[in-house]
């Protein structure tokens, strides 16, 4: 069991696992607590030389996290060497938190879990909630000593979707949250000459699949909304329940990372899997279903 | 960094690329730091008219550059937020490499010239599709001007 205690914030208590996540106030206060490790995971790989939270260590997305050769993430022996090099422990307390309302330190978090990392928690807010409460920031990177972590298996089927599930989950009809944006969900292309788009061969969405852009689950300030509010769009709105068996896809499967915390561990739903593939994989595969328009 | 792909570069972008390549890979990522650090303050009209420039779509944060070609020479403006340092880390290399060359050494300039700054293994390819978004911009910018 996790040797850090949990945060208390009455706001926290209402989700389904309420130590799932960390106020800024909290973290402030347990910088220092042996057992935890602070992580930033961000989109722009240089703002943690720009400044960050002091004593937090960098993990990136891309060069950390991914294979340097297939589209695919890490095996179990690069993943224990990385915790081993940045001193992170199987038992460790990793708090997670990055830009872009935790995109990433949710997609960073996602990963861990794939490894069995049992104590993950996020940080409401992330990145832009301590920038803006005006909370130390420093560019020293801190020393730490190298752990031994155990290789452990990468469990994919629980969490993580492949394109042949995918299919099978939409002629099962079974449930599917779409995260992107309503253009990008719908289909519209703008291509003109000479502007090269960040693209995929066609545009749409997986048939049967229910638009949700992430930004629904989070507030202004990059903190998570509350229960009642997240349950009235998840479930109320798209009746979904968490018993479901749901697969939530974006276009790399950063942002759909940030859906599946929200179900998983907000709502408490199940059974939900990221499919990282999503539609840069989806879009560019040769005879998938796709089908266009707002519904 | 073979020599035949330097040579296609012009000076400015082939001395970022040589001093990308010069630096050990551990402070690479520093060094882009540097560069996004040295990325110009928008001059007027621009500082306080952003929609004069153009937005580069394919960077996920907001990017916006200008070309402007004044006798005979290209002058790169170019915005983008603090929170993006590697966004204004290329802007600001494109700035260094490209400004005060002529229209036709800017278009001679290879598409995949960022891609050539031994930057790919720091950042991931879709930061490196805004990279040459940004040129593309800029190249069409400038034979927008020269054939108008």
């Amino acid at each position: 069991m996790s040797q850090v205690p949990f945060d208390p914030n009455p706001k926290f208590q209402e989700y389904a696992t309420p130590g799932a996540l960390v106020s800024t106030e909290w973290l402030a206060a347990n910088l220092n607590t042996p057992g935890l490790v602070v992580v930033e995971s961000d989109e722009d790989t240089l703002l943690y030389e720009t400044g960050h939270i002091p004593g937090s260590i960098k993990v990136d997305w891309h060069t950390d996290l991914n294979d340097p050769v297939s589209r695919d993430y890490v095996g179990p022996e690069g993943f224990a060497a990385l915790m081993s090099r940045k001193g992170i422990s199987r038992e460790s307390t990793v708090v997670f938190y990055g830009d872009k309302s935790n995109w990433w330190a949710a997609y960073a978090l996602w990963v861990f879990r794939l490894f069995g990392h049992e104590d993950v928690r996020l940080l409401d807010g992330g990145r832009q909630k301590w920038e803006a409460e005006g909370r130390e920031m420093t560019k020293v990177v801190p020393t730490r000593e190298t752990t031994t972590y155990p290789v452990s298996p990468r469990n994919d089927r629980e969490l993580r979707a492949y394109r042949e599930q995918v299919l099978e989950h939409v002629n099962a009809k079974g449930c599917m949250v779409d995260v992107r944006s309503p253009q990008e969900f719908s289909g519209e292309l703008t291509h003109m000459p000479d502007y090269p788009q960040e693209g995929t061969l066609r545009g749409g969405h997986i048939p049967g699949a229910k638009s949700v852009p992430w930004k629904r689950a989070a507030q202004d300030d990059g903190t998570f909304k509350g229960v009642a509010e997240l349950r009235a769009i998840y479930e109320g709105e798209k009746g979904l329940s968490t018993g479901d068996d749901v697969i939530a896809y974006c276009r790399i499967g950063e942002r759909s990372s940030h859906t599946w915390f929200v179900l998983t561990y907000l709502l408490g739903f199940k059974n939900v899997r990221n499919y990282d593939g999503s539609w840069s994989e989806w879009g560019n595969a040769v005879r998938l279903p796709i089908a266009v328009g707002a519904e | 960094m073979s020599e035949s792909t330097a040579a296609q570069l012009p000076p400015g972008l082939a001395a970022v690329a040589a001093d990308f390549a010069d630096t050990p890979r551990e402070l690479r990522l520093e060094l882009l730091l540097e560069y996004a650090d040295r990325l110009k303050p928008l001059p007027e009209p621009y500082a306080s008219r952003e929609d004069l420039m153009e937005r580069v779509e394919e960077c996920q944060s907001p990017l916006f550059a200008v070309a402007e070609v004044k006798a005979d020479s290209v002058h790169i403006h170019a915005t983008a937020p603090q929170e993006s340092p590697t966004t204004r880390a290329f802007a600001s290399i494109m700035q260094l490499g490209l400004d005060g060359l002529t229209p036709a050494e800017v278009l001679a300039v290879p598409a995949a010239a960022p891609l050539q700054l031994g930057l790919t293994e720091l950042v991931s390819p879709l930061r490196m599709r805004g990279a040459t978004g940004l040129l593309a911009r800029i190249q069409r910018q400038v034979r927008a001007a020269t054939t108008a």
